[in-house]
């Protein structure tokens, strides 16, 4: 039996009126693409807000990576092993490249105000590694060149890239990328592709949330589908594309 | 550091160590504005950090140089007949002012900025109302009518105070305190540089960009603004001290929020987040009111013969202009931050 | 620091006011809260709107009430009736200050609504700056007494106080407050503010005028503000250039109380802080006073012989209850009493 790496049970989320989220279930396995998918409005990025801590949920548990996950707070879920991406990309927009990634880094890195300021023999080489590791992701996500341009300079795709490098820098077991290829052309999607890929061959766990079904169903390993708020199936691809629920719910949310 | 830095670098030291005795030339008057422009320079750097680094909009940071500069006052006057030497009382002064700046803080940062905004400015005003009223049921601070007869520093036989004469050149009080502030402000450059390029200073400019990223990315967003108020409150507080020592009088009046406008007018205009522009800036408008006061007023009374605008009222209307053309024409400030490709990509200085 | 502040106590011992005296604090609460009320609307429905904190508000109900100030001067010895004169000087502030408040918005805030947070913030207390010296400029640094042309009769109720300018305050604001409720929930206009205050997006695809309707809400809260300005010049009997500072603070505070961008929030926050403000005033420094408390026999029993008191915090800390509401409100109801959640939100 494969290792679960998040294990979710009954999120619940209610925004006023709305039930947004209901009693959803879910297991991520290690080494695996997950992905969520489902109508416009189906609850996909509410509950990736849940799962990060940026949303407080009014019920249910998550477990990860063996241990009750505290979802209180956002540095904490990224202290436990969890990054993420957001759909509307976030960057520290007048920071370099470099820089971007070195502030991922803060999570595994301990230098305080004094050691800084007295610029400590252990911060200068924490400071160091944390360069290095920077460099280093950099060049993995394929934007080595651009080190040292602001991150607001960079293009679309490579902006997507830097967030995920950033994401990376946290060291987590989990990466979570929410709708990585909107707003993306043909071309660009393929090199995300192959880079998501890469990651999971890297040995890392994806959560893929993404529009974009044909990605989604030739890239994950697993997929599950939300519609108003509850899960209807959770399968490998093939077996969700057949799937008569889900067929009527992507049907049923196109001829609203 | 290529050597036309350096050798630019190196020059403008000899100026400024020769900067006060020209002014001494022209009167005692000159040596104490710089001494003032100095100060303002440390407040500016101080807030920077705050405001700058870390995007908190914090309108009330006269109330940190008060703190520092009552604690000094208390310390060190015949108010309550203590006299302890400036270098415990400086530390004392910058922990007094980091644990009002977190008291402060702690219940105020998980808000929007703007709300941010607000209370410390609601704060300037609390401390001077309490420094104003705290002359009973107790006399703690003397009220409105402040503490006076402040002792100068003392370090050793160096009373800083009295004139000492050196190699032919005369040492005054006055200049005395420059050099002193000259160190306090290349220490606190240091600092500033240091933390910039550091962990911490990251998490600052991360914070000011993007809050929810920075949470994202594992950064505990409240604990670091917390450390950047901290940070500019302590300096705000160390600036406090020396005030006092330099005035030899503290009393509420000088620390009306026009002080806290003054110090943002600084941070704003010079380039938020880049040392260097708000240096600049700090002594811009450091000499501003001097250079009103001795253009203005005697133009008034050469075309009015009587004096029809203050000369103070002009400072805070162009304090004000200030601010307002900044942010709508240069919102970076006249000498923006910029993150040079070579300063990085270099290592660091 | 007002002439009919009658209800300080700070003579008296008994430990537990009389009725009378509760009773005239609650009434000069409810007309100093009705001004707050009033300034506080400015607040909350340019934020409601924009989401901007508009600083130079206070700044703007001064200006009202120099404006009031010089007409009255002015007209005061025409021989017309008293009445006509006030009415005459809010004629005056009113207009005024409407310009001023399209002014301020049109030049100072259009230009930076799509700049980073930090810039309209700082604009706004420019502004309030330049306002403030402004007026110094022309009406000087020194106190103006504000004319009492009005023959201002007390009238006794319950053995407390009211005279005809506090009543006079707390009618017009009632009016204000219900004019401003009508024109928001029952008017075409009023709709589009508050579409455009839910989501400024949406109401634009429907047609609504979005930068119309922002420099309404400046226009209007300056209007109003203008009046609680003049409102408040008459009540302390002075004006001064600074008078909109500490006032902002104070209707600002009122509109968080509330909830602010909501406008019931903003009247009942406002006179809940006038009532706070006035019983704190009142009481604050019995209460503090050491000499009433059980330690008090020890150390302090000489000092307390004899009338002596040992006051911790006496009315000269009024301005400081404000502001500590403020914060308490803020730690512990950010979304104040009616309104939603204030604190950064994803």
């Amino acid at each position: 039996m494969p290792d679960v790496l998040l294990d979710a049970r009954n999120i619940g989320k209610r925004f006023g009126g709305v039930q947004a989220l209901k009693d959803v279930s879910l297991t991520i396995e290690s080494g695996e693409i997950y992905g969520l998918i489902g109508p416009n409005g189906a609850g996909k990025t509410t509950l990736f807000n849940v799962f990060t801590g940026l949303y407080p949920r009014d019920s249910g548990e998550v477990r990860f990576a063996g241990a009750p996950l505290s979802l209180d707070s956002p540095h904490a879920v990224a202290a436990a092993g969890i990054a993420r991406t957001f759909q509307n990309i976030r960057l520290f927009g007048n920071m370099t490249a470099l820089e971007n990634v070195m502030v991922g880094r803060h999570v595994r890195t301990r230098a305080g105000v004094f050691s800084a300021i007295l610029r400590t023999r252990a911060e200068r080489v924490e400071e160091a590694g944390i360069r290095r590791r920077a460099e280093e992701l950099l060049y993995y996500v394929g934007i080595a060149g651009h080190a040292d341009d602001l991150a607001r300079q960079l293009s679309y795709g490579d902006q997507r890239r830097l967030e995920i490098a950033r994401a990376l820098a946290t060291e987590p077991k989990l990466l979570a990328l929410d709708e990585p290829a909107a707003g993306m052309n043909a071309t660009e999607t393929t090199a995300l592709r192959g880079l998501i890929a890469g990651l999971r061959d890297d040995g890392l766990t994806v959560l893929l949330i993404e529009h974009d079904v044909k990605l989604v169903m030739g890239l994950c390993d697993r997929v599950a589908v939300l519609d108003y708020g509850e899960k209807i199936a959770e399968d490998v691809p093939a077996a969700v594309r057949a799937n008569p629920k889900v067929i009527e719910a992507y049907l049923g949310a196109s001829t609203a | 550091m290529s050597p036309r830095e350096k050798f630019g670098l190196a020059l403008i030291a000899v100026a400024l160590i020769a900067l006060p005795f020209v002014l001494a030339a022209a009167g005692t008057a000159w040596v104490r504005i710089a001494n003032f422009a100095v100060l303002f320079v440390l407040l500016s750097l101080g807030l920077n950090i705050v405001v700058g680094y870390a995007g908190l909009l914090d309108l009330g940071y006269v109330a940190f140089y008060a703190v520092g500069a009552y604690v000094y006052a208390l310390l060190a006057s015949p108010h309550f007949g203590l006299h302890l030497p400036f270098w415990i009382i400086l530390p004392i002064g910058a922990a007094v002012a980091c644990v009002a700046g977190v008291i402060l803080g702690a219940p105020t940062l998980r808000l929007r900025g703007d709300y941010l905004a607000i209370v410390t400015l609601g704060f300037g005003e609390i401390v001077r109302i309490f420094m104003n009223n705290l002359s009973s049921p107790v006399n703690l601070t003397n009220g409105p009518k402040g503490i006076n007869r402040i002792d100068s520093f003392q370090l050793g036989p160096l009373n800083f105070s009295a004139s000492d004469t050196l190699a032919g050149l005369i040492f005054s009080g006055p200049i005395k305190y420059y050099y002193f502030l000259l160190l306090v402000l290349l220490a606190v450059i240091v600092i500033n540089r240091r933390l910039q390029d550091s962990r911490i200073g990251r998490a600052w400019v991360a914070i000011r960009e993007d809050e929810v990223a920075a949470k994202a990315s594992g950064i505990n967003t409240r604990n670091v603004k917390l450390l950047a108020f901290a940070m500019g409150a302590s300096f705000g507080g160390i600036a406090g001290g020396m005030f006092a020592a330099i005035q030899g009088f503290v009393s509420p009046e000088s620390f009306i929020l026009n002080e806290s406008i003054m110090v943002l007018s600084m941070v704003v205009l010079g380039g938020m987040g880049n040392i260097w522009g708000v240096i600049a800036g700090a002594v811009l408008l450091s000499f501003v009111p001097e250079l009103l006061r001795y253009t203005v007023e005697p133009a008034q009374m050469a075309l009015f013969g009587k004096l029809l605008v203050d000369p103070e009222v002009l400072r805070m209307l162009v304090f004000g202009l200030a601010l307002v053309l900044t942010m709508r024409f240069r919102p970076a400030g006249l000498w923006p931050e910029t993150r040079h490709r070579r300063e990085l990509s270099e290592g660091r200085t | 620091m007002s002439p009919l502040d009658a209800g300080t106590v700070s003579s008296g011992f008994e430990r537990f006011p009389t009725m009378d005296i509760l009773l005239q604090q609650i009434i000069n609460g409810l007309t100093t809260g009705s001004v707050y009320a009033v300034v506080a609307l400015g607040y909350t429905m340019v934020y409601g709107v924009i989401q901007l904190i508009n600083f130079a508000h206070g700044e703007v109900v001064m200006i009202g009430a120099m404006v009031a100030f010089s007409v009255i001067t002015s007209l005061a010895g025409s021989g017309l009736p008293p009445l006509a004169i006030v009415l005459a000087g809010v004629m005056a502030a009113v207009p005024a200050c409407m310009l001023m408040g399209y002014l301020l918005e049109r030049v100072a805030y259009r230009p930076l609504r799509h700049a980073p947070r930090l810039a309209p913030l700082i604009t706004a207390i420019g502004m309030s700056i330049i306002l403030q010296h402004l007026a110094l400029l022309v009406w000087g640094r020194n106190p103006l007494a504000f004319p009492q042309i009005i023959d201002n009769q007390v009238f006794g109720i319950g053995g407390a106080a009211i005279s005809s300018v506090q009543i006079a305050i707390i009618l017009m604001s009632l009016a204000m407050m219900a004019g401003l409720s009508w024109f928001v929930y029952r008017t075409r206009f009023g709709i589009a503010i508050r579409a455009t205050a839910e989501n400024v997006h949406i109401a634009g695809l429907m047609g609504v005028n979005a930068n119309r309707v922002i420099a309404a809400t400046f226009v209007i809260g300056a209007g109003l503000g203008a009046v609680a300005g003049v409102m408040y010049g008459s009540y302390y009997g002075i004006a001064h250039y600074t008078m909109g500072f500490s006032l902002g603070l104070k209707a600002f505070s009122a509109a968080v109380l509330g909830g602010i961008g909501n406008i019931a929030g903003a009247m009942l926050g406002g006179i809940l802080l006038g009532l706070v403000e006035a019983l704190g005033t009142g009481y604050v420094g019995e209460f503090t006073d050491l000499c009433h408390w059980p330690v008090a026999h020890g150390w302090l029993s000489e000092r307390c012989a004899d009338g002596g008191n040992f006051v911790l915090f006496g009315s000269n800390y009024q301005d400081v209850f404000a502001f500590l509401m403020l914060i308490l409100v803020l730690v512990f109801r950010p979304s104040g009493l009616l309104g939603e959640r204030v604190s950064e939100r994803a």
